[in-house]
């Protein structure tokens, strides 16, 4: 048949079996994706517009035209991926079967023609006992390489053996497993969703807003946040910690108790998955003083709400002010026995700043910052996750052995001649030639050293 | 500070292997070499030390050297090294170190005149060992594509030359540079390397993303630049199946991956916004 006078369907088909479509489509992907990278997604025109005092026409144009801020979720980019995927299914059919075929039937009797194609080959001539040679031949094939197999054709005996011939499916495995990601997104979209909940310390909640939906959801248990807390770094006001303690219970029935959650390590119950994202104070805070008069050095512990004010020994009083970093500031508005007003701030005491040399009538230790929080929880259920790391997994394994094995075949052939018995070794590698010479050179040496002795 | 070291001894190899291509003296070539690995080791030592003062600074917990962009400049440097010194113990081609240690020079002089080097706690959202592996075979990715990159602009500085000598071998400085042929492969096997270390960086900031925030892939700008650059190398290395895309054309594709590469690294942070802040 002539290749100008295709019949349509056989030329649809080459055209999603091409390289040159798989690589037209990677530079596609590559070249757009950059669209959206620059393009606040989830943002608008009149946003983006006035952020960056682009052209708002422009911005509403791409918004109506090509979708660019939800592009990754457009129909023509999804399209595009669909593509990417056609063409990797087709790919594989068409030369899967091919590669199998040379796996499953190798070239056990080549001709001459295919053995003077290798460039590493070498020839030899060995006197001796026929069957003995052959058993050398054997054995070296074996005990240097691998195990071989054994033809006997027109009175010339020749051997194969081959290693890696299943690393040729690397490509393929790792074609595949792009094909296994896919699903596992897929299967997230459909099954699964992205929320968030706020719970107030000692509360307690079974839903969860859904972004999807923008509307609350069951989620078919409870989740009650004990507590809430921040930890800095010593010295610092540097975060080092976010913890919720959370305790889930279903029918009335406590399933986990008290499990700590802290960012990068995340609760999981039925496929859902709740992360530590951010809290928020509720109600106004208390704060834990110690006063020292330093007069009578009569000491007393009090605990002051925001804006309230306590007395103080000696006819004095304290007033909490204000507060900062999370209390580890506190401002106080002191009334001396004098009378008079003085603001005084004291720090927590992991700051080691004492009051003590301020040389005031009262001496303020910061004992304490009792605050109500509200954890903010992200949550996930994405009954996905486990088919793409399946998908990632096989992805690292195909290119580690699309690139990094080969499929080495070596072949000998004994020809009975009248000098003696003739000997030629031959060998390829359907990959990394240059590496599979020097290999090859090696077994050369060692096949010359051991026939000849 | 050993740091500096390492700088000077990038600068002092650079510049020997610049001699080297006018002088085609195999002693300043060794000198070169010897700079490289002065270089490789003392930055090797200084990470180390780094790593080990960071469980001594007051509110520190220690934790790997490779959280800030300082850090990470160094050891975007050091991976460069380190895939250099592998293709040089491979191929013995010394010219190509004028092409390649001058990458991982800029990024030491950068580091060090321009970047904040104090070392911090770590925010909770970088308390993650994910951290380590995520950025080891990312920026390992990196320091292959530099590599390939440096071998292709000589590929193509040689390339016009050759053709035009028809077979005659080159004289001069582009008679030092390897056989384009050679620069090719080197070009090809480096992508090699590089493409399965990016695709495990890619994999493991999924798997991070996926435990710190519930979602393995959200589009974010430093995402989708990992993607494009893993887009550019998955079509180089198609490329080469075909004909007509090896030599120019895939010289070409390697350095675009590798500028799409820096501006992942550092074009996204400076002028994009996203989750990838280098904890400023």
């Amino acid at each position: 048949m002539n290749d100008n006078q295709q019949n349509p369907i056989d030329a649809i088909w080459d055209f999603f079996c091409s390289l040159k479509l798989s690589i037209t489509t990677l530079i596609l992907l590559a070249t757009t994706s950059i669209i959206g990278t620059v393009i606040e997604q989830g943002s608008t025109p009149e946003a983006m517009a006035q952020k960056h005092g682009w052209n708002l026409g422009l911005m509403q144009f791409l918004d109506k035209s090509i979708d660019a801020f939800n592009m990754y979720h457009s129909w023509w980019f999804i399209g595009l991926l669909g593509l990417f995927a056609v063409n990797l299914i087709c790919c594989s059919i068409k030369r899967l079967p091919r590669v199998w075929y040379t796996v499953k039937n190798p070239v056990l009797v080549p001709e001459e023609k295919m053995l003077q194609a290798f460039s590493n080959s070498e020839e030899l001539t060995v006197k001796g006992d026929e069957s003995a040679i052959k058993e050398k031949v054997n054995a070296f094939l074996t005990s240097h390489f691998a195990a071989a197999t054994v033809t006997e054709k027109d009175g010339k005996t020749y051997y194969y053996a081959e290693k890696g011939a299943w690393s040729r499916f690397g490509v393929y495995v790792t074609h595949l497993s792009i094909l296994i990601i896919f699903i596992g997104a897929l299967m997230g979209s459909f099954w699964g969703y992205k929320g968030y909940v706020s719970i107030p310390e000692g509360s307690e909640t079974d839903r969860v807003y859904r972004r999807d939906k923008q509307a609350e959801a069951p989620l078919g248990f409870t989740v009650r946040c004990e507590s809430f807390s921040v930890s800095y770094y010593e010295g610092t006001r540097r975060p080092r910690e976010f913890k919720s303690v959370l305790t889930v219970s279903e029918n009335g029935q406590v399933v986990i108790k008290d499990r700590k959650v802290i960012v990068n390590e995340p609760l999981t119950y039925n496929g859902i998955v709740f992360y530590q994202s951010s809290y928020n104070p509720i109600g106004d805070p208390s704060f834990g003083l110690q006063v020292k008069e330093r007069a009578s050095g009569q000491v007393i512990d009090l605990r002051v709400p925001f804006g309230a004010t306590r007395p103080l020994p000696g006819g004095g009083s304290v007033r909490v002010e204000n507060y900062g970093d999370n209390g580890m500031i506190v401002r106080l508005g002191v009334t001396g026995t004098d009378g008079q007003r003085r603001i005084v701030d004291i720090y927590d005491p992991s700051t080691n700043i004492s009051d003590e040399r301020r040389g005031g009538e009262y001496i303020f230790t910061h004992t304490g910052f009792f605050q109500r929080y509200a954890t903010g929880l992200q949550v996930a259920k994405d009954p996905g996750v486990e088919v793409v790391w399946l998908g990632c997994f096989l992805m690292v394994i195909g290119t580690m052995v699309a690139f990094f094995m080969s499929h080495r075949r070596i072949w000998v052939v004994l020809t009975p001649g009248s000098k003696g018995m003739n000997l030629r070794i031959a060998g390829n590698a359907n990959r990394n030639q240059p590496g599979f010479e020097i290999g090859f050179d090696e077994l050369k040496k060692a096949f010359k050293n051991e026939m000849s002795s | 500070m050993l740091f500096n070291i390492v700088t000077i001894a990038f600068f002092a190899s650079m510049v020997a292997f610049i001699i080297y291509l006018a002088t085609r003296s195999e002693v300043v070539a060794l000198i070169g070499n010897v700079g490289a690995w002065v270089g490789f080791v003392a930055s090797t030592a200084a990470m180390g030390l780094r790593w080990y003062e960071s469980y001594h600074i007051p509110g520190g917990y220690g934790r790997i050297p490779l959280t800030n962009l300082y850090e990470s400049i160094v050891f975007f440097a050091w991976s460069i090294i380190l895939i250099y010194l592998i293709v040089d113990i491979k191929y013995k081609q010394r010219a190509i170190g004028a092409f390649i240690v001058p990458f991982a020079f800029m990024g030491m002089i950068w580091a060090q005149l321009g970047l904040d080097k104090s070392i911090e706690p770590l925010v909770p959202a970088l308390q993650s060992n994910w951290l380590t592996y995520h950025v080891i075979t990312c920026f390992l990715g990196y320091g292959a594509f530099a590599v390939a990159c440096g071998v292709s602009i000589m590929y193509l500085i040689k390339i016009g030359p050759e053709e035009r000598s028809k077979g005659t071998p080159l004289t001069g400085l582009l008679g030092m540079f390897p056989p384009s042929r050679v620069l090719d492969d080197i070009n090809y096997k480096s992508i090699m390397i590089g493409f399965p270390l990016l695709t495990l960086g890619i994999i493991t900031g999924a798997a991070w993303a996926n435990y710190a925030w519930g979602t393995y892939w959200s589009w974010d700008p430093k995402e989708t630049w990992s993607l494009i650059v893993w887009f550019v190398y998955a079509a180089f290395l198609h490329a080469r199946f075909t004909r007509g895309w090896v030599g120019r054309r895939a010289a070409w594709l390697s350095i675009i991956g590798f500028a799409a590469t820096i501006f992942c690294y550092l074009g996204v942070n400076l002028l994009l916004s996203g989750l990838h802040s280098y904890g400023s």
